[in-house]
């Protein structure tokens, strides 16, 4: 019994995240709402959506790294999580290979 | 004609005392196992159920089209068919068909483990499947969807009132099924190889499951989504598809084709990781070039993701992207090429026998090799324009499909049946079973290509009178080929009772699977072996043969 609850302590690599580090991060998060909030009152022209996506992303970042422990997780888990961020921007840049040239040469 | 079957003395053999299969009994003991090769056994049942009904809706078809106009059913109901038949055979039998019954079996044996990573979401799997099933079956029975398989838009959000809703949210629950099983596949071998077994140890069956795995994974949640937007659209009008309000419906085929071309890819690799097994086995030769069949299954699934656009060239997309697209699909018939290359290279000077699943192998090799090199008619933009839309779009994804990953199923169906049931298929008919399946299939689909070549559009319940020869041609095969799969269906169950006692190795087969009892104990191994030779090493097997031989003695 007690070599498998070591074995089990050994496999687990657990990393207690301490409490400040979640406050931190909860409020950061509660900031960029308001900003992101804040933000939409004012009109930017193109950078609108650019600036919204890019605090989400930098909020969907902290959420993955700290609440999700990735940033304190293996290197395997870390380039499992980059191939899901990989396959998503081949999604996106291959997609926009179509909508940026649609029209060239039309007009 | 020369066998390397060895069967035991049938007057003294004996079925093990103890196995997974009677560990237990009671349909409980089923419906709430964890043992992988029970839910395997669960999975084989449901696709074959699926695979019956997908088959008779093609057999409709073909029978629609025997004779130039629509006279069997209306138009739409031919719609619906089409639909049905395409919806039911991919999402519900090919995507599933060898990871989730032969995979789901194999894999745990094949590494050295007593099990998948996680039993419970294996089961959890099944379910969804199931549940994905009941929802096809209902938008079926409550009058059927009409949109084709691909659900294209604005056809399938704006112009149809049929049971799209129903039919979308059954594929999208047996995607998240297809999800589960591709996450047990990367965890089992990440993390539960046996002592010894390094990546390159690894048979290539795991391999090509592996590399399938990644797609699963990666591309099933984009057509969740996608799914989930047209539904969206469907009854709250978001406009994501609608160019009214700022939509693109082709944004909807870049979605769907971004997890379905590579889904193409989920469908034939598993099948080609069968191969690979066979091809060793019947060969008694390892693996020709075995880096180079594992490496190139990885970029199998990786250029899968870079190619999709090519089935929207005639859709209006950018000219200098389809370009682009275009050069990527070539690029993927280079590691198909290696595969084909390598198990020819394998053959050569092997010591081949022709065995049912060797046949079916046979079989594989060469209608995939049409499959694919009638691609890269696909491929080139300008032969694109004339073909696509036509019968010889539907040959080339027939010749994939159902020569390739078809054939791949029956010959890993015949090649671990013993493993899995314990005793062997009668060996006569199911060779003749392979035989009449491989000539069904070149009368029902040769004819197509020609008919695509000369004119005629898929997805119409008529056609002008000139077509008739080649379509009578082709429906004639499809009721050979309905022949060729009746008879598994009915020689398999037989051998469950009356087939001949298999033994552990019927095949003096290398893999671990073949090194234990058949059919196996609940937990695989009694003792989880140590792995200290390569992968097909024949030697290796010859030496403990004898080696095991003299102990007896």
């Amino acid at each position: 019994m007690t070599e498998k609850t070591q074995e089990t302590h050994q496999d687990a690599e657990v990393h207690v995240v301490k409490p400040p580090i979640y406050l931190a991060i909860f409020l950061t998060l509660l900031a960029l709402t308001a900003l992101t909030t804040g933000i939409s009152f004012i009109d930017l022209g193109v950078f609108n959506a650019v600036i919204a996506l890019a605090i989400a992303c930098f909020k969907a970042s902290l959420v993955v790294l700290f609440f999700m422990h990735l940033h304190y997780s293996s290197r395997l888990l870390k380039l499992t999580v980059a191939a899901g961020i990989f396959t998503f921007l081949l999604l996106i840049s291959l997609t926009m290979t179509d909508y940026i040239s649609r029209a060239w040469g039309m007009f | 004609m020369s066998t390397i079957v060895s069967l035991p003395d049938q007057a003294t053999a004996k079925l093990p005392a103890k196995s997974y299969l009677n560990q237990e009994y009671g349909l409980m003991s089923w419906l709430l196992t964890g043992d992988h090769k029970r839910i395997a056994i669960l999975y084989m049942i449901s696709i074959s159920f699926f695979f019956v009904i997908g088959g008779v809706l093609a057999g409709l078809i073909r029978l629609e089209l025997l004779t130039p106009p629509s006279d069997l059913m209306a138009t739409d109901t031919y719609n619906k068919v089409f639909s049905m038949h395409g919806i039911i055979m991919v999402f519900l039998f090919l995507v599933p068909s060898v990871p989730a019954t032969i995979g789901n079996f194999l894999i745990p044996l094949m590494v050295g483990a007593r099990d998948l990573a996680f039993p419970k979401i294996n089961l959890l799997s099944w379910y969804l499947y199931v549940g994905g099933g009941i929802f096809v079956l209902s938008a079926m029975v409550l009058g059927g969807v009409d949109t084709g398989w691909t659900f294209t838009t604005p056809l399938s959000t704006h112009y149809l009132n049929t049971h799209v809703v129903t039919a979308a949210m059954g594929i999208f629950l047996a995607g998240f099924s297809s999800i589960f099983t591709g996450l047990n596949f990367i965890v089992t071998v990440h993390r539960m190889r046996c002592p010894g077994m390094t990546w390159f140890r690894l048979p290539l069956f795991v391999w090509g499951h592996y590399a399938t795995s990644i797609i699963m994974i990666l591309g099933t949640p984009v057509l969740a989504i996608t799914l989930v937007l047209v539904a969206l659209e469907r009854t709250m009008s978001i406009g994501v598809f609608d160019p009214t309000k700022g939509g693109d419906p082709l944004l909807f085929q870049h979605l769907f084709w971004f997890y379905s071309h590579p889904a193409v890819y989920i469908m034939i690799l598993p099948g080609m990781a069968v191969i690979s097994e066979v091809i060793s086995t019947f060969s008694r030769k390892r693996v020709f070039g075995y880096t180079a069949v594992a490496f190139s299954s990885v970029a199998i699934a990786v250029f899968g993701f870079l190619v999709w656009e090519h089935h929207m060239f005639i859709m209006g997309v950018s000219q200098y992207s389809a370009l682009v697209f275009s050069l990527m699909t070539m690029l993927v018939a280079v590691p198909s090429a290696i595969k084909i290359f390598n198990w020819s290279m394998t053959l050569y000077k092997g010591s081949i026998t022709f065995e049912t699943p060797m046949l079916y192998a046979f079989g594989f090799i060469g209608l995939f090799t049409i499959g694919g090199l009638t691609g890269i008619f696909l491929a080139t933009l300008g032969m694109d324009i004339h073909l696509t839309e036509t019968y010889f779009i539907v040959a080339h994804f027939h010749f994939v499909m159902v020569g390739g990953m078809l054939m791949a199923y029956l010959a890993g169906v015949h090649f671990w049946w013993p493993k899995m049931t314990g005793r062997m298929y009668p060996e006569a008919i199911s060779k003749t079973a392979a035989v009449i399946t491989f000539i069904g299939f070149i009368v029902t689909f040769f004819p197509q290509f020609l008919l695509g070549y000369l004119g005629m559009p898929r997805r119409y319940a008529a056609y002008p009178a000139d077509f008739q020869v080649l379509n009578v041609f082709s429906t004639a095969g499809a009721s050979i080929l309905g022949i060729g799969y009746m008879l598994p269906m009915l020689y398999l169950p037989w051998s469950l009772i009356y087939g001949q006692i298999a033994g552990n190795n019927p095949w003096q087969a290398t893999g671990l699977e073949w090194q234990i009892q058949s059919p196996p104990l609940t937990e695989n191994f009694v003792e989880i072996p140590i792995m200290d030779h390569e992968a097909y090493d024949y030697e290796w097997l010859a030496n403990k043969t004898q080696h095991e031989v003299q102990t007896v003695g």
